[in-house]
């Protein structure tokens, strides 16, 4: 039987995994779109489990807006790394670095 | 849904479709200097606000059944919003037309990015706070980049975004577990459930995750990293906007959240502010000594208002609110006054972005070394200007409220601040101008008259700042 607590597990593990993506990350930008794509998923199943589970469909709708805000996330976030490669010939985490923050 | 609800959201709808308009006319136009374009976006602003003012009754009203509230604190914030945001335009013309950025675009990002401040502001839902925020963010992301051939600029965006998304996910997953244990996703009916609710230690993880998303958007110590990097990487025109608007915005965020959504628990996010304003305070103001930018400089100083702001709001009183939003509103003024010296003395090659370009400033331009003057002071605290009597507000909200500690320690940095204020003042009035080809201030006439009333109005305010404290006032005790 799967109840509330292995979602709410999961959507943990889920957002975790996503958050270690964002921080170890040493690679290339595309896996830190990947991550953040992966964290809005996770708190998408939290979502849709809550409302299961309380019987209210308020949960589900704002799954509905978190997607297309998503999309409408990773298309600037896209854009933003074309431009960057088009500008550095690279799109390495660790060699985009003038900003020295 | 009824006609009631759509008079309340006028002043939304309006600017939804001139902004569509605008967007038309750019795309047929082949005006290269886009001046028409400029203009209409003015008359759409000026005209939003008519219809602001006009649709504020008395008392709070609310439509799409709660999704949206028109209250005195959206009406504060929103009107100063446009205001930020027409004085960014003015600015950002000249600017934008002299480095060739797209300009028409440039309109449009800024007024979608205005709309969400107005849906975030006014929301009474956490749909509508998500919603409003994305809508702004995800223009804020665009325009950061809009110089499209720059390698700074580039650099700056991925960041902005990165963090920017990463700080919205911890919000959301923070809802979702708020609306897991009170089972709505209506910001009063939250407040409401808390006293019930069987699931204190989900409400208490969510209100942490909710902090943070908050704290980022503020960019308050330890979620500041973005911060001077943006400030410093995105077009100056730009760097104005974020650091005006997207601040009123987010104080207007932490508001709805925090007291309408979370009022009941306060203790708990009191003391978490209370923690983020010594972090940004102390971090802030230590930092920003040593910067040699200027936008760098502006940017930890930025931080270490912040952590002033976040002493109002954690006093948790409505006097406490009020001086928050007080101070809001004179540090978003004070911002586009002090980005916009910067902006105004910048040429296409030539940023002026460092404290070094100012030497010898007011041998150049007396007027200019005299704005820079004041909005310095206004900075630093200097009575009588507006920034001394908005530090003075939140310090006394937090002596109210019993945080004596808190007051003390902001008095404190307020003096260390002071520092790297008047260090800009001394390079400005007593070092020799390095080169004097350069550092001649915009000849633009609109540029120049706005950036003045803009510094002025700082002095002005400081004299007749208590009809705006009322204001504020008004806005939490009704």
């Amino acid at each position: 039987m799967i109840t509330l607590a292995h979602y709410i597990v999961f959507a943990a593990v889920l957002f975790c995994i996503a958050l270690a993506g964002i921080f170890i990350n040493r690679k290339n930008v595309i896996v830190l779109l990947m991550a953040i794509e992966l964290m809005l998923l996770a708190v998408n199943v939290n979502f849709i489990a809550f409302s299961r589970y309380l019987g209210d469909v308020g949960g589900q709708v704002f799954v509905f807006f978190i997607l297309t805000v998503a999309a409408a996330e990773s298309a600037i976030g896209l854009g933003i790394l074309t431009l960057i490669f088009r500008n550095r010939r690279t799109i390495n985490v660790a060699e985009i670095d003038d900003l020295h923050g | 849904m009824s006609w009631n609800d759509v008079i309340v959201l006028l002043p939304e709808i309006f600017l939804t479709g001139s902004i569509c308009m605008l967007l038309l006319l750019d795309a047929f136009s082949d005006d290269r200097s886009a001046m028409g374009l400029h203009r209409l976006s003015m008359l759409a602003l000026v005209l939003t606000a008519g219809l602001v003012v006009w649709g504020h009754g008395e008392a709070a009203t609310s439509a799409f059944y709660g999704m949206f509230i028109n209250d005195t604190l959206a009406e504060i914030l929103i009107l100063f919003s446009i205001l930020c945001t027409a004085i960014v335009l003015v600015l950002a013309s000249p600017y934008l037309r002299q480095r060739r950025i797209a300009i028409g675009e440039f309109h449009t990002l800024t007024l979608f990015a205005l709309l969400g401040v107005m849906f975030l502001v006014s929301a009474g839902n956490l749909v509508m706070i998500y919603l409003g925020l994305e809508l702004l963010t995800l223009s804020s992301y665009a325009l950061v980049a809009l110089d499209r051939d720059s390698r700074l600029c580039s650099e700056a965006a991925i960041k902005y975004f990165v963090l920017g998304a990463l700080s919205s996910g911890m919000l959301l997953y923070g809802m979702s577990l708020i609306y897991g244990a009170t089972g709505s996703l209506d910001l009063a009916t939250i407040n409401a459930a808390i006293a019930q609710t069987p699931h204190m230690t989900l409400m208490l993880i969510g209100l942490v995750f909710l902090m943070v998303g908050i704290a980022f958007k503020f960019g308050a110590v330890p979620f500041h990293m973005w911060l001077p990097d943006v400030y410093e990487g995105a077009p100056t025109a730009v760097t104005i906007f974020i650091s005006s608007v997207s601040k009123l915005a987010a104080v207007g965020m932490a508001l709805r959240l925090l007291d309408l959504g979370l009022g009941n628990m306060g203790p708990y996010w009191q003391q978490m502010l209370a923690v983020l304003a010594v972090l940004s305070l102390v971090i802030g103001s230590l930092v920003a000594i040593v910067q040699t930018s200027l936008k760098r400089m502006l940017a930890y100083s930025t931080i270490g208002h912040m952590g002033y702001l976040f002493l109002g709001l954690s006093a948790g009183t409505a006097f406490g609110y009020a001086s928050a939003v007080f101070y809001a509103v004179a540090y978003s003024l004070m911002a586009t006054a002090a980005f916009g010296i910067i902006l105004a003395m910048s040429r296409a090659g030539f940023e002026a972005d460092q404290i070094a370009d100012l030497k010898g400033l007011n041998q150049r331009s007396p007027w200019f070394a005299g704005m820079m003057l004041i909005v310095m002071f206004s900075l630093a605290g200097v009575p009588p200007l507006f920034g001394f009597f908005a530090k003075l507000l939140v310090l006394q909200a937090a002596i109210q409220a019993g945080m004596l500690w808190l007051a003390i320690v902001g008095a404190v940095f307020a003096i260390i601040s002071a520092y790297y204020y008047l260090r800009v003042v001394k390079v400005m009035y007593f070092d020799e101008p390095a080169d004097d080809t350069k550092l001649a201030p915009n000849s633009d006439l609109s540029l120049r008259w706005v950036l003045s009333a803009n510094a002025l109005v700082l002095l002005v305010l400081g004299v007749t700042w208590s009809p705006l404290l009322e204001w504020c006032l008004r806005a939490f005790t009704s």
